[in-house]
């Protein structure tokens, strides 16, 4: 069961509303509190595709939950705004604002938006919101350094029982999991989508708190990441920061804050959509992927991890158990390059990563991947070998191109068609080199 | 004001369709739709549906009392498919299970047979076919054909605009609970209750004061419920009427996307002549609508494409023929704007183009051709016109000529990305375009307390017509609104409604309200006349207190009402309203069918990152005609998401039906709407305010529809940004301007 049809149908808690059932809307949106050390940390869900089975020694805050006798300064800000109309999508924003107010982000206007770029209003056009995240960062300007929680249930964020959670959390045992059953769930982002009829009826075994899977650690040049560590771990970790300077701006592009806090990056491995950013991230990286099946274990490259397509080189009952990869250096590049239809939370048209180990002016190394133009998430073996060893070019940058395409098999659909497809990863490589190179003659790559 | 329905909003507290708690015993339903677009139904078996555990009932055709009939203006359109299916989603049967998992498992376990044929999405194909929903309709004025003979520049071309997904996010649904002596009351996310209940009424067989249809608030609407919630109500109420078990039904998105009708695509040819000065002589354009598979409201749709179809500009000779296609998709329908902007896209893209072939802009064209008061509509209406005085305010207090200037500079420094400016002036007509339906009524109770409820027709759908509700009431009985109770939409206490659409529902339904009110607030003065010895005339309340001859007295409201009581005179009265001087005669196409215009002016700037495709919306600055607004924070959002909407339609909201007629964009991930990031960064708003005698409530036009068109002048933007990196781009007129319309149009006969 979700925890959405959970606290609507169950608890009958229905402040909480159903938009889309899969995560594009944000109307469900609920807070997830996690106890570390004596604190509780909250993050925002689409409760829609979380299991129940996640929940498990949890808090969950519904709308419901944040009610106090008078409105909160993020219900009132809305209400002074006319951020409101309809009202359906309303709570979902709510509580996703109300946990944004519970995390040590600074109040900015970006961060404020980041914390509700799940939500989606058909009234509005937002602009309301924003002028009501205004407000609300204005309020949070006065916590000064205070701890939030504290600050917020001083200032009547949230009501006072959340002073309590902490010690209810403790109280709570563990469960003995049943790893027998053979179907994993991790994050679920997909799987609820996908196999939503089906799924809720199945004996699963929830891997996603499994400590074992989770920990980002680098040791000398090489990262080790836990497999269900999710994509918000995964964009908040030192490691990633430090080595991958345009990290925020490529995790921006992944989906959306809510769903990037469930999502694990190796479902996205396992769910084997040719168009899966992290996997055409990690491809370009050369990322190799510790699998396991009790105690034997055996370790395989994302390049070599896709057979066609939706199948993998994994059998059922394998979980991948950590990913592996070398983290770049200050002579690496690295870049990252994503077209949809809508810029955030949408599927890509075709998305690519490169990364190039330099030294000087010469391409020691060159890695390149593609998604979108095939049946499997595509890393770009014959322009990767060509580029290596070559000096860097314009020349160098069309021989890619031309190269590239000939690796490629695109398919018309929603996304695009072929003609737009091709077309469009040609511009997304230029884009690579524009980006990593701005020495060069910007207008020449352009009109190549 | 604010809205008054925030409080509840903000805390999850305001009830919806699935919110409200059901009965013990209710039943949930599902429809199974047709797997194909187009056929004839040579077997279907329930068997394995019905042998399902928890299943109760399946209902087809066979199983109605009444008609098998819910057509709103043609009966062409079954509840369920009998011997023929005639798009893909078509409803068959109806399951009513104990939960909802059941009823959608034994869907899937339905088997059909169908015998395929044709199928047709392409509506220049229906019309070649001669499959049309309605006889073609064509509005002129002047001599067009002969107008030509003295135009200088002469252009032809064609435009089209996809469909539009309504995407609500509350979905579809409805809750029937049957009672006593084959009555139903049935709670409806509808914005047309009296649809829902005439349509009930005769597919049951049943006297309609048996069917009471029950609306509290809808979570969206955007026309998209105005005609097409009555199917699931309907369903949910032929099932409680035979089983004697309320039933239930919220559909599911992927169910609503697959099975419901989205705004009409059209595809347009236009022919258009200016003389030498600019001035638009002639114009001739032809409509091919995509009906979708009935009629729906789609010849209403038409006929409004017509009345728009020169937008904001005097064109002295207009030819314009509307063909309305039957096609095997879902019917299209209502959707904000109502045929209206697909109507104006079309002049917008014929001026785009002589000013593109010209190479001058268009906004020079646009202005030389605005209305202005006195000029005539191709259907005989008088304008009455502030066509001029938004594109005047909007010139000035914008300063185009800097933002002119500083594009230029930007496009002429940057390689990589291209700004485009555009401007889009809006005229839109305000009442239904049917006569009969400008017509609206208001239950209003004062209660021995002084509280006050009042009934309308109106649904609330997030317009914030309630609170407009309370407004007028709380300004002719001059007390405070936390006196006055909205109640629900409800067919038993106001009968015979309009639907809330066509921007009118503030206007139709708060002059109800203002007649109920003042024949009230007349009998009590007289009461206080009576008591204080004077003229009614010289009696007034202000602030909750009674004043006579100005004075106040000791007399508050609440003593008033009480004294009202025990005169006996009567504390509540049902107002009608019918909007005055509204006619139109169909067999000349020539008439007054609106109350007034709208009119504004939007100016929008746009970016694009020519290596990606991709762009930002940086401003759209509008100055909006509202006469005098009565709630400026509603009517502002009502601009802004109606631009937005407007933005969506004309930019990555894509609909895709493959040749089988099957829904491509099929949920949220694949059809995107504008999100928090994609809306313009900066809406600049300026009230052009007006003190005009007009037929709006309280001088506050209509802010409902008009601004989905300001969306428009995105595309054009976008145009014109392509155009600023590859002047040769061979880019057509096809909306939406997707990403990847924009990438191709950038490269367009360039080598890739």
């Amino acid at each position: 069961m979700t925890l959405l049809d959970f606290v609507r149908y169950q608890k009958h808690l229905v402040g909480t509303k159903i938009g889309c059932r899969e995560g594009d809307c944000g109307a469900c949106t609920i807070l997830v509190g996690e106890s570390c050390d004596d604190k509780v940390n909250y993050h925002s869900v689409t409760s829609c595709l979380m299991p129940i089975g996640n929940a498990h020694g949890k808090h969950i805050v519904t709308i419901e939950g944040i009610n106090g006798t008078n409105l909160n300064i993020v219900q009132q800000s809305f209400v002074d705004q006319g951020a409101t109309q309809c009202g359906f999508c309303t709570p979902g924003f709510i509580v996703a604002l109300t946990g944004y107010c519970l995390n040590d982000h600074l109040p900015t206007r970006e961060n404020a938006i980041d914390a509700m770029n799940g939500n989606i209003c058909r009234c509005t056009g937002y602009k309301s919101i924003e002028k009501a995240a205004t407000s609300i960062n204005e309020n949070l300007k006065l916590r000064n350094g205070q701890d939030p929680l504290t600050f917020a249930i001083a200032n009547n964020i949230v009501p006072d029982y959340f002073k309590t959670i902490p010690g209810r959390l403790k109280e709570i045992k563990s469960i003995n999991k049943d790893s027998e059953k053979i179907k994993k769930v991790a994050g679920g982002t997909d799987l609820y989508v996908q196999q939503h009829d089906t799924i809720v009826h199945e004996e699963l075994d929830f891997i996603l708190d499994n400590s074992l899977l989770k920990g980002i650690t680098q040791i000398n040049n090489s990262c080790e990441m836990g497999a269900s560590t999710t994509v918000s771990e995964m964009a908040h970790s030192p490691v990633f920061i430090k080595h991958f300077p345009a990290l925020k701006n490529i995790i921006k592009l992944v989906s959306s804050t809510p769903i990037r806090n469930m999502a694990t990056v190796a479902g996205n491995f396992t769910n084997a959509s040719p168009i899966g950013d992290l996997t055409i991230f990690f491809l370009a990286l050369n990322a190799q992927l510790k699998l396991i099946n009790g105690d034997e274990s055996r370790v395989v490259a994302l390049r070599d991890f896709y057979k066609g397509y939706k199948q993998l080189d994994k059998k059922p009952e394998e979980i991948i158990e950590k990913i592996v990869f070398e983290l770049p250096d200050a002579n690496d590049k690295f870049n990252f390059e994503k077209v949809c239809k809508r810029t955030h939370l949408d599927i890509a048209s075709v998305n690519t990563a490169i990364l190039l180990k330099m030294n000087g002016d010469e391409i020691m190394e060159g890695s390149i991947s593609a998604g979108g133009v095939g049946p499997v998430p595509k890393y770009l073996s014959a322009a990767s070998e060509y580029i290596s060893g070559k000096k860097i070019s314009i020349a160098l940058i069309k021989e890619i191109i031309e190269i590239a395409q000939t690796e490629i098999s695109p398919i018309s659909d929603a996304r695009g068609t072929e003609a737009y497809k091709r077309l469009l990863l040609s511009q997304l490589i230029k884009a690579h080199f524009i980006c990593l190179f701005p020495e060069l003659d910007n207008k020449k790559i352009l009109f190549i | 004001m604010k809205n008054i329905d925030s409080f509840t909003h903000t805390r999850g507290e305001s009830v919806y369709l699935d919110d409200i708690p059901v009965l013990v015993g209710s039943l949930y339903g599902a429809v199974y739709g047709s797997p194909l677009a187009h056929g004839k139904i040579t077997k279907l078996d329930l068997s394995e549906a019905l042998a399902l555990e928890g299943v109760v009932r399946i209902f087809t055709y066979q199983d109605i009392p009444g008609k098998n009939q819910i057509g709103g203006i043609i009966p062409d359109e079954p509840l369920m498919a009998e011997d023929e299916v005639h798009f893909n989603g078509m409803p068959v049967a109806f399951v009513v299970a104990s939960t909802k998992e059941i009823a959608d498992a034994a869907v899937k376990k339905i088997n059909i047979e169908i015998d395929p044929l044709p199928i047709v999405t392409d509506p220049r194909l229906a019309k070649k076919n001669g499959s049309l929903i309605v006889p073609p309709r064509t509005f002129k004025l002047g001599d067009s054909e002969n107008a030509f003979a003295s135009c200088k520049h002469i252009y032809e071309g064609i435009a089209e605009t996809n469909g539009q997904e309504h995407l609500y996010i509350e979905t579809q649904g409805a809750y029937a609970i049957p009672s006593e002596n084959n009555s139903i009351k049935v709670y409806s996310s509808t914005q047309g209750p009296t649809a829902v209940q005439r349509h009930m009424a005769d597919v049951l067989a049943i006297p309609m004061h048996r069917i009471e249809v029950d609306v509290t608030r809808l979570g969206g609407g955007f026309g998209g419920k105005e005609d097409q919630a009555t199917s699931w109500a309907v369903f949910c109420g032929l099932a409680a009427f035979l089983l004697k078990k309320p039933v239930k039904y919220s559909l599911n998105r992927m169910e609503d996307m697959r099975m419901t009708g989205k705004r009409n695509p059209y595809t347009s040819d236009y022919k258009i002549g200016l003389d030498e000065n600019l001035k638009i002589k002639a114009y001739e354009v032809s409509f091919y609508q995509n009906a979708g598979a009935s009629a729906d409201l789609s010849p209403a749709v038409l006929e409004r494409t017509l009345f728009h179809s020169t937008n904001s500009y005097f064109v002295p000779n207009v030819t314009a023929t509307a063909y309305s296609c039957r096609t095997n998709l879902p019917p299209n329908t209502a959707f904000r704007g109502f045929g209206g902007p697909q109507g104006m896209f079309v002049i917008e893209s014929a001026i785009a183009k002589v000013a593109e072939s010209l190479g001058i802009d268009a906004s020079v064209i646009q202005e030389k051709n605005l209305l202005v008061t006195g000029d005539e509509f191709s259907y005989g209406q008088i304008a009455e016109s502030e066509a001029g005085a938004c594109w005047n305010k909007a010139s000035a207090i914008f300063d185009i000529e800097t933002l002119r200037k500083e594009i230029t500079a930007f496009n002429s420094k940057n390689d990589l990305f291209k700004k485009g400016l555009s401007f889009m002036p809006i005229c839109f007509g305000i009442s239904f375009t049917k006569t009969p339906m400008n017509q609206a009524r208001a239950l209003v109770h004062v209660y021995t307390d002084g509280s006050v409820n009042i009934s309308t027709g109106a649904v609330e759908m997030g317009q914030g017509v309630n609170t407009k509700m309370v407004q007028v009431a709380a300004t002719i009985f001059s007390i405070s609104p936390d006196q006055i109770k909205i109640s629900t939409t409800n067919t038993f206490r106001v009968a015979n409604t309009s639907p809330s659409a066509a921007s009118a529902t503030a206007d139709l339904n708060g002059k109800a309200v203002q007649i109920a009110c003042n024949n009230i607030l007349q009998r009590l003065k007289e009461v206080a006349a009576t008591k204080f010895n004077c003229s009614a005339d010289d009696i007034k309340i202000e602030n909750e207190k009674v004043f006579v001859n100005n004075q106040s007295s000791e007399m508050t409201w609440k003593d008033l009402i009480g004294e009202g009581y025990l005169k006996r005179i009567s504390l509540s009265e049902h107002g009608h309203y019918a909007t005055p001087g509204l006619h139109f005669d169909q067999s000349k196409e020539k008439g007054h069918p609106f109350a007034y215009h709208v009119y504004g002016t939007a100016i929008t700037t746009v970016t694009i990152d020519c290596v990606r495709g991709i762009y930002e919306i940086d401003s759209v600055k509008i100055v909006n005609d509202f006469g005098t607004s009565m709630n400026t924070i509603i009517d502002r959002g009502q601009i802004e998401g109606g631009l937005v909407q407007g933005i969506g339609w004309m930019t990555m909201e894509e609909i895709v039906y493959d040749a089988e007629g099957r829904l491509r964009s099929n949920a949220l991930s694949t059809y995107k709407v504008p999100d928090i990031y994609s809306v313009p960064k900066t809406i600049d708003l300026e009230f052009l305010n007006t003190q005009n005698d007009n037929l709006a409530i309280f001088k506050s036009k209509a802010v409902g529809e008009p601004p989905l068109m300001y969306g428009i002048g995105t595309y054009f933007a976008l145009r014109n940004a392509i155009k600023a990196f590859n002047p040769n781009s061979g880019i057509g007129y096809s909306a939406p301007m997707t990403p990847e319309k924009v990438l191709l149009g950038l490269y367009h006969s360039k080598n890739v």
